[in-house]
C-alpha cells in the first residue's frame, strides 16, 4: 500500500506580525506503510512546519497542495479527528499543563482515541497496568505520572513523557520533531527503543532530525533532505552519513 | 492574528451552551401574595410557628431593612429589583411533615434524580432499607422554602450533633439559635442580610458540642423551584471546644425567564480548638445566553473564630447564578486562629460575578490563606474584592493570598480588588496575582493527543483550580469538576 502517507506539492504559510510568510513551497513525499522515514535539513528549511501542518494545528494556512493519510484528507480533519486516525506528533517542545495530573491527562487521552476507534475505555485499574508497563520500558519514575503534565520535568523526561504518550496511542504513524535534542545518550537510546519497538508492517514513521546520531539507533528505511520548503534530495541511510560529514551544501548546489 | 480571530469565532459559534438541568417540576404550592410589608414578615413567622422572640428579632431586622440602601459599590450591573414584584414564602403542601421517607412526593425524588444526586443519597431520600448504615452523608434537603426530608438525625443525635432545618431548631432549641443568631452577621449588618433576617424561611442549623467530631459530612442541597420566590435561606453553624464539622452545600435551579433574588445568610461560630469547614458548589441559573433569567445571588456569609486556634475554612465553586455578589469571611478574633478561603468563580456569557473574602485579624498569631481562582469566558466580567485587615492587637499575624485569573476569548473581563490594611507593625500580608488566557499551545497539544477542543479545557480549567478543588470532599471535587466543564461548554478559546 504506496498511498499510506501522500503529500503532493504542499505549500503552507504563517501569519507572521501581519505578514504572511510562505513556509512550505510545494513538498512531496510518501511514506508506505510500515517504513520509517527521516527528514534531515538546515535550519529554517520548514521541517517542523511540516509535522506541524500534518498534525492540524491552525495557525498554519494551507495554500496549495493535499496530504492523504489511509486514503483521507488529512487536512480537511481536526487535530483530534487525525489523532483518531492513527497520526502522532512527539513535540519538539513539549507544553506544559499546569495542575493537570500526567495519569489524568494520558488517561483521558488514551480513552477519548480509543472511544473514537470503536474501543473500549480503559477503567483506571486497566489503564494503570498499562501505563506501569510502559514507565518501566522507558526507565521512567511512578513519580512522573503523579506530577504535572510536562511542569518542572527534564528536556530528557519531557522527551521519555512524549514516548510514553506514544507507546500507549498506539499510532499507525508518528512524527518524530527533533526528538533527539537535548537527550543524552541513554535518553536517546530509550527513546529510540521506544520508537523501535513499535515498528511492524503496520506502522510508519517520520523522523525529523538535525544528527545523524539518532539515525544509528533508529535506522531509517529512506532518507530525504529539505531545504526551502521542499524535499530536495531522497536516498537510503548513507544519505545521513554523508550529510554529517560534509553537510547540506551539496545538496542545496544540486537542487539550486 | 489569526489566532484570536478563530477564537473569537469558536467563542460566538459556540456559545449556545444551554442549561442542563433547566426544569420545572410540578409539585402543588402553597405561595405567599406577593409583596414584602410587616405583614409578609408576621405571615412567614406565623407559618413557620416561631415563638414571640423570633417574629420580634425578624421586625427589628425588617424596620432596619426599610432605612437602608442597596449596595452600589460592586462591579456588577442590573437593572433595579423590585422587592414588591416576588413571593416570600411558598412551600410544597403536604402533610404536616413526612413521617418517613417513603411518604416523600416521588416527583421530589424525581427531582433529586435530574439533579444528579448521588444514587446512594437518592436511595436515602427514597428510604431504601440499609441505606442509612452504609452512608457517611447526611442530607438535610431543602425543597424550597421547607425541608421535606431530613435524615441522619438519629445517628447524629447520639453523637450530640444537632443538624436540622433552622424553623424546627428555632421550637426545639430556642436557647442556643437565641444565643448565636446574629452574632456574627447581625440584623442590620448590610441591607441583603437584612432582608433575610426579615423573610428567611429555611435554612440549616448545627450544633456541634464540646470534643465532638462529627461522624460525617453534612451535606445540603438547596434547589430554588417556585417562580418568582425569593430565597431566604439562614444557616447557623456552632462548634464547640474542640469540635470539628463539615459541612457541603451545593445548588441547582430549574430555568427561569424573570430574575430570582436570593439573598441567603450563614453564620459560623468555632470555640476554642474548634474547626468548621465549609464547602459550596453552586450552580443555578445563570441566565440565556442574552444574560436574561438568571439568579441574582446575593450572599452574606461570615464566620468567627472566637475560640483560641479555632478554624474557619471556606471552599466555594460558583459556576451559576447571572449576578454573584458574595464573600465568606473570618472573623479572627482567637489567638492563633487560623482562616482559609479557597474558591473557583467561573463566568460565561453575561454572567457577573463580584466575590471573595475578608480576612478580619483581631488577635496575635492569627493565620490566614486566600487562594482565589477566577475563570471568564464569553462576555463575561469577574471581580475578585478581597479585604485584608490586620488590626493593633494582631501581632504576628500572617495572610498570605494568591489570586489568578484564566481568561477565555476576548470579551470577558478580570479584575483582581485587593484591600490591605495593616495597623500592627509585625502582622505580614503577601498577595500575589497572575492573569493568563489558555494558550494556543496548550490547545494544540492536548488535541493532537485525541481530546476535543472542550476537554482540553476542561482538563486545563481543572488543572488550573487544583489548588482549590482539592480542599472539597471527595465526592463534592468530582461534582464541581463536571460541573467547571459544563460550564464552559461552548466558550472554547
Amino acid at each position: 500500500m504506496s498511498d499510506f502517507l501522500k503529500i503532493q506539492g504542499l505549500q503552507a504559510r504563517i501569519d507572521a506580525d501581519g505578514t504572511p510568510k510562505d513556509i512550505l513551497k510545494g513538498l512531496d513525499l510518501e511514506v508506505p506503510k510500515g517504513e520509517i522515514h527521516a527528514i534531515m535539513g538546515p535550519n529554517g528549511s520548514g521541517k517542523s512546519t511540516l509535522s506541524y501542518v500534518l498534525a492540524g494545528r491552525d495557525d498554519y494556512e494551507v495554500t496549495g497542495g493535499s496530504a492523504t493519510f489511509k486514503g483521507q484528507d488529512l487536512l480537511a480533519l481536526d487535530p483530534e479527528e487525525r489523532a483518531a486516525l492513527g497520526l502522532f506528533l512527539a513535540f519538539q517542545s513539549p507544553v506544559e499543563l499546569p495542575g493537570v495530573n500526567n495519569a489524568n491527562f494520558l488517561r483521558t487521552a488514551v480513552n477519548a482515541v480509543r472511544r473514537a476507534r470503536g474501543e473500549a475505555e480503559l477503567d483506571a485499574v486497566a489503564f494503570l497496568k498499562a501505563v506501569r508497563a510502559e514507565t518501566k520500558h522507558l526507565s521512567m519514575s511512578d513519580d512522573m505520572l503523579k506530577r504535572a503534565v510536562n511542569v518542572g520535568f527534564s528536556g530528557g523526561e519531557k522527551k521519555r513523557n512524549e514516548v510514553l504518550q506514544m507507546r500507549l496511542l498506539q499510532p499507525s504513524f508518528a512524527i518524530l520533531d527533533e526528538t533527539d535534542s537535548g537527550l543524552d545518550i541513554d535518553a536517546l537510546r530509550i527513546v529510540a527503543e521506544g520508537v523501535n519497538s513499535l515498528r511492524s508492517p503496520d506502522f510508519s514513521a517520520l523522523v525529523i532530525t538535525h544528527h545523524q546520531r539518532l539515525l544509528d539507533y533508529i535506522v531509517p528505511d529512506r532518507v530525504h533532505v529539505m531545504a526551502h520548503g521542499r524535499i530536495i534530495h531522497s536516498g537510503g541511510p548513507d544519505i545521513a552519513k554523508t550529510l554529517e560529514k560534509q553537510g547540506y551544501t551539496q545538496f542545496l548546489e544540486a537542487a539550486a | 492574528m489569526p489566532a484570536v480571530t478563530e477564537t473569537r469565532e469558536t467563542v460566538e459559534k459556540l456559545a449556545k451552551s444551554s442549561y442542563e438541568w433547566g426544569f420545572e417540576t410540578d409539585i402543588e404550592m402553597d405561595i405567599a401574595p406577593k409583596g414584602l410589608n410587616e405583614e409578609t414578615v408576621r405571615l412567614i413567622s406565623e407559618r413557620k410557628g416561631e415563638p414571640q422572640w423570633m417574629l420580634d428579632w425578624r421586625l427589628k431586622a425588617f424596620r432596619a431593612w426599610l432605612e437602608m440602601e442597596e449596595p452600589t459599590w460592586a462591579h456588577i450591573h442590573h437593572p433595579p429589583i423590585d422587592y414588591q414584584d416576588a413571593h416570600y414564602f411558598a412551600q410544597p403542601k403536604k402533610k404536616p411533615g413526612p413521617k418517613s421517607l417513603d411518604e416523600v412526593d416521588p416527583e421530589l425524588l424525581r427531582t433529586y434524580a435530574k439533579l444528579g444526586i448521588p444514587l446512594h443519597e437518592q436511595a436515602l431520600l427514597a428510604g431504601v432499607e440499609g441505606a442509612e448504615e452504609r452512608l457517611p452523608v447526611a442530607v438535610d434537603a431543602v425543597f424550597d422554602s421547607v425541608s421535606v426530608a431530613t435524615t441522619f438525625r438519629k445517628t447524629l443525635a447520639e453523637a450530640g450533633v444537632i443538624f436540622c432545618p433552622i424553623s424546627d431548631a428555632i421550637r426545639e432549641h430556642p436557647e442556643l439559635v437565641q444565643k448565636y443568631l446574629g452574632t456574627v452577621v447581625p440584623v442590620a449588618d448590610n441591607f441583603f442580610g437584612a432582608l433575610n433576617s426579615a423573610v428567611f424561611t429555611d435554612g440549616s442549623f448545627v450544633y456541634i458540642p464540646e470534643g465532638v467530631r462529627c461522624p460525617m459530612e453534612l451535606s445540603t442541597y438547596f434547589r430554588i423551584n417556585a417562580r418568582n420566590t425569593g430565597q431566604f435561606e439562614r444557616t447557623l453553624i456552632i462548634a464547640e471546644d474542640r469540635a470539628t464539622v463539615s459541612y457541603l452545600e451545593g445548588c441547582t435551579a430549574p430555568q427561569r425567564d424573570e430574575n430570582q433574588l436570593h439573598a441567603a445568610v450563614v453564620e459560623l461560630i468555632a470555640m476554642e480548638d474548634a474547626s468548621i469547614k465549609y464547602s459550596t458548589v453552586q450552580n443555578w441559573y445563570p441566565g440565556d445566553d442574552e444574560g436574561r433569567g438568571g439568579i441574582y445571588n446575593f450572599v452574606t456569609k461570615r464566620g468567627i473564630c472566637r475560640g483560641a486556634r479555632s478554624k474557619i475554612s471556606w471552599t466555594q465553586v460558583e459556576t451559576g447564578s447571572a449576578i454573584t455578589w458574595k464573600y465568606p469571611s473570618c472573623v479572627l478574633a482567637g489567638e492563633g486562629s487560623v482562616g482559609e478561603f479557597y474558591s473557583v468563580a467561573v463566568t460565561n456569557n453575561h454572567q457577573q460575578a463580584d466575590t471573595g473574602t475578608k480576612m478580619i485579624h483581631l488577635a496575635p498569631n492569627t493565620r490566614s490563606t486566600i487562594i482565589a481562582k477566577t475563570i471568564s469566558a464569553g462576555k463575561s466580567d469577574s471581580t475578585y474584592r478581597g479585604l485584608v485587615r490586620m488590626q493593633p492587637k494582631a501581632r504576628n499575624a500572617r495572610n498570605f493570598t494568591q489570586c489568578d485569573s484564566l481568561l477565555i476569548g476576548d470579551q470577558c473581563g478580570a479584575h483582581t480588588v485587593p484591600y490591605i490594611e495593616s495597623r500592627n507593625m509585625t502582622a505580614r500580608v503577601e498577595h500575589e496575582a497572575t492573569t493568563s488566557k489558555i494558550s494556543e499551545d496548550q490547545l494544540f497539544y492536548c488535541r493532537s493527543r485525541g481530546l476535543s477542543e472542550e476537554d482540553a479545557v476542561g482538563l486545563i480549567v481543572n488543572g488550573f483550580c487544583r489548588e482549590v478543588l482539592k480542599e472539597l470532599p471527595m465526592e463534592f471535587a468530582v461534582e464541581a469538576q463536571k460541573l467547571l466543564q459544563i460550564s464552559l461548554e461552548g466558550s472554547v478559546g
